[in-house]
């Protein structure tokens, strides 16, 4: 009986011994392929960001191997899911770099996650990538820039500036009213960024508001601004509060431009704020469906003909990693991680389909922002601000 | 002075909620001496009982109104059966915290149920959607329904207390519960009938809000439910006059605050009241002081 207990202790021990050892057998990409982790949120709790950008990417990745490939060369990706959590993430930048020995690592698709691949990405010289991690202070730090990570979107706070900018030039604007969140960093930096370019072009910030997340009676405040001469009403903050303010603002009877971010992008904004409020607004965004460029609606086609559906801002902004990737993969002439590292810095006026982009110093994008106008509760034009 | 107007006409609609909701804590208060915290959270409910009459069933604001009163004031009595009535012989601070457990539990009920994230009524059509203009001064006629609504109901209120012999009950059992009974009043129907009336005038709070500001979520009384609680005890907890005048008086202030001051300083002015009153006059605006017999 002892015997036997011990017996099945070390088979136990060889198989589990076995299983880990395993792992260091893994699969890499062949003299003719260029190895690229997918490392997404395809579960969990943010999966529906992580799954429209492997849609994008892997639409990419077809395309470019259908033609030919970069130098000859296929892609060939290993997709894992860190099932929306950050150790996980961390753990798989690992797995693809050491193991899968990948020329690149692109996502997670989260700023959070992201950043706790960082370290990783570090350690062994080889790139991290993401198109949708927002928020400030990703790729770079106090300390400087993060050699070995990029992102291809704008930050949060860089809306501000770029819908001041769209303010000033394309609606000729030279007065203004801020209505800010003040219980976020997100409303803070935007309505800061906001100040700083529309003062320093020439504008006039005539009076600055401010409200908490939760808050659900504007009238005052609108009513105070309601005698005030001004433009346009920029709003940094989520539609939670946006589209309560856009309501109320014009059951008051003011019906001057309203500017916001990315935070009115979702659909309840539309319910909240009603459909007929909703006319002379305007928000950035990373991508339009709406979009006249040809490349986009070639994307859009592609994208419908093999899901069904309409791409987002995710699938859209996975779909420029890939192409942004491949750009620097060709130019370096070389699958070697550190090679392409220099030639993703050196990245200059990529034509992508959410806006030409260059990578600056930080490796962060300097790029056109979209700017969405809404018309009876729909959004209904789309115009490129070149920054 | 057209702003001073219309920022007055903002201040009466929010200070009718508010006086809706301080009603319901000052009935309360007044005949048990318990603080009912899930009153803020029957409020809630109200509102989302009428956002189902109005999306699933598509009634109309007013049979929706009536129904929104009937569940809340079938809430509020349920609550009181099973949470506070068995206490009725416990320390006061026991009813208090079992009356923060009912606020959570009812809370996060409704989030199980209907989710956390924010919901909007439906579009509203007619009258609804109309506002008067007089000059510069805009009044929309959800404002014009809610002020006279709650005019309405406060008007109710003062006959049922005072004409009706409940009313009359109701006015004993606060004064002293123990005489009222050996009087021959059944205390603990008069008692489940006050919570019955706070929460009718909650519900009827509670579709008004999302009516006027369009936006519901399952932590929507907080807020209101302790500005509320601040204008009971600033007119004087347990008088039903006072709750109507604390409620418009915050109201009032935090408009007020909002459209001539810093709008950030608005919640804290509100709570700041709170404790000038405290200090200067515990009893509230129209409270006597009662020396405490021994």
């Amino acid at each position: 009986m002892r015997i036997m207990k011990k017996l099945l202790s070390i088979i136990l021990t060889v198989i589990i011994a076995a299983a880990i050892f395993a792992g260091c057998g893994a699969e890499t990409a062949g003299p003719n392929e260029i190895g690229i982790g997918i490392n997404y949120e395809l579960s969990g709790e943010v999966a529906s960001y992580g799954q429209a950008s492997v849609s994008g990417i892997e639409l990419a990745i077809e395309e470019i191997n259908a033609a030919g490939g970069i130098n000859g060369k296929l892609i060939k990706p290993f997709k894992y899911d860190n099932k929306s959590d950050k150790s996980q993430a961390t753990t798989l930048t690992k797995k693809l770099m050491t193991q899968h020995k990948v020329s690149i690592v692109l996502g997670p698709a989260t700023s959070g996650a992201f950043k706790a691949t960082i370290p990783e990405a570090t350690k062994n010289k080889v790139v991290v990538a993401s198109g949708s991690t927002t928020a400030e202070g990703v790729t770079s730090d106090e300390n400087g820039v993060k050699e070995f990570a990029f992102r291809i979107c704008f930050s949060d706070l860089y809306q501000g500036t770029a819908m001041a900018n769209y303010a000033l030039k394309n609606m000729s604007a030279t007065k203004a009213v801020i209505i800010m969140d003040n219980s976020s960093d997100y409303g803070k930096g935007l309505a800061e960024n906001f100040k700083k370019t529309f003062e320093a072009g020439g504008g006039t910030i005539v009076a600055t508001e401010a409200f908490v997340g939760g808050d659900t009676d504007f009238n005052a405040i609108l009513t105070k601004i309601k005698g005030q001469e001004f433009d346009v009403i920029f709003i940094p903050g989520y539609y939670n509060e946006a589209g309560l303010i856009i309501k109320q603002a014009r059951e008051l009877g003011i019906n001057s431009a309203i500017l916001g971010a990315d935070g009115f992008g979702a659909p309840e904004l539309v319910e909240l704020a009603g459909k007929s409020a909703l006319n002379n607004v305007f928000f950035s965004s990373h991508f339009s469906v709406l979009d006249k460029n040809p490349a986009v609606s070639d994307f859009i086609a592609n994208y419908n003909a093999k899901y069904g559906k309409d791409p987002d801002q995710f699938a859209a902004l996975g779909y420029d990693l890939v192409y942004f990737v491949a750009d620097a993969i060709k130019r370096a002439g070389s699958t070697d991680p550190v090679a392409i590292k220099d030639a993703l810095a050196a990245t200059k006026d990529f034509p992508g389909i959410t806006g030409t982009f260059s990578i600056d110093e930080n490796h962060d994008p300097v790029k056109d922002v979209i700017v969405v106008g809404f018309k009876d509760g729909e959004h209904a034009t789309s115009e490129r601000v070149e920054q | 002075m057209e702003q001073l107007l219309q920022q007055a006409i903002n201040g009466i609609s929010l200070g009718s909620i508010y006086a809706l909701i301080a009603l319901g804590y000052t009935m309360v208060y007044g005949i048990i001496k318990l603080i009912n915290f899930a009153h803020s959270d029957v409020y809630m409910l109200g509102a989302y009982f009428g956002y189902v009459c109005m999306t699933s069933f598509k009634l109309d604001f007013l049979p929706s109104l009536l129904i929104s009163m009937i569940l809340c004031t079938l809430t509020g009595v349920i609550v009181e059966k099973v949470a506070y009535k068995p206490l009725r012989n416990a320390t006061r601070i026991a009813v208090l915290i079992t009356a923060i457990g009912v606020s959570l539990f009812i809370e996060y009920v409704t989030m199980a149920i209907a989710g956390a994230n924010v919901r909007s009524y439906p579009p509203q059509k007619g009258l609804f959607a109309q506002s008067v203009n007089l000059g510069n001064i805009n009044i929309t006629m959800q404002q014009i329904i809610i002020v006279s609504i709650t005019i309405i109901l406060m008007v109710l209120l003062q006959f049922i207390v005072k004409k009706t012999r409940i009313g009359k009950a109701m006015r004993a059992v606060s004064i002293d519960s123990d005489a009222a009974e050996l009087m021959g009043i059944n205390v603990n129907t008069t008692i489940s009938f006050t919570f019955a009336l706070g929460s009718a005038l909650a519900g009827a709070a509670g579709i008004m809000v999302g009516i006027y500001y369009n936006s519901i979520n399952p932590l929507m009384g907080m807020l209101p439910g302790l500005k509320a609680f601040v204008a009971a005890v600033f007119g004087g907890i347990g008088i039903i006059p006072g709750a109507m005048i604390g409620g418009y008086f915050i109201g009032i202030v935090e408009v007020l605050v909002s459209g001539y001051s810093n709008s950030m300083y608005r919640d804290g002015v509100v709570f700041a009241i709170l404790i000038l009153v405290l200090i200067l006059k515990p009893a509230g605006l129209l409270g006597k002081n009662t020396r405490e017999k021994v």
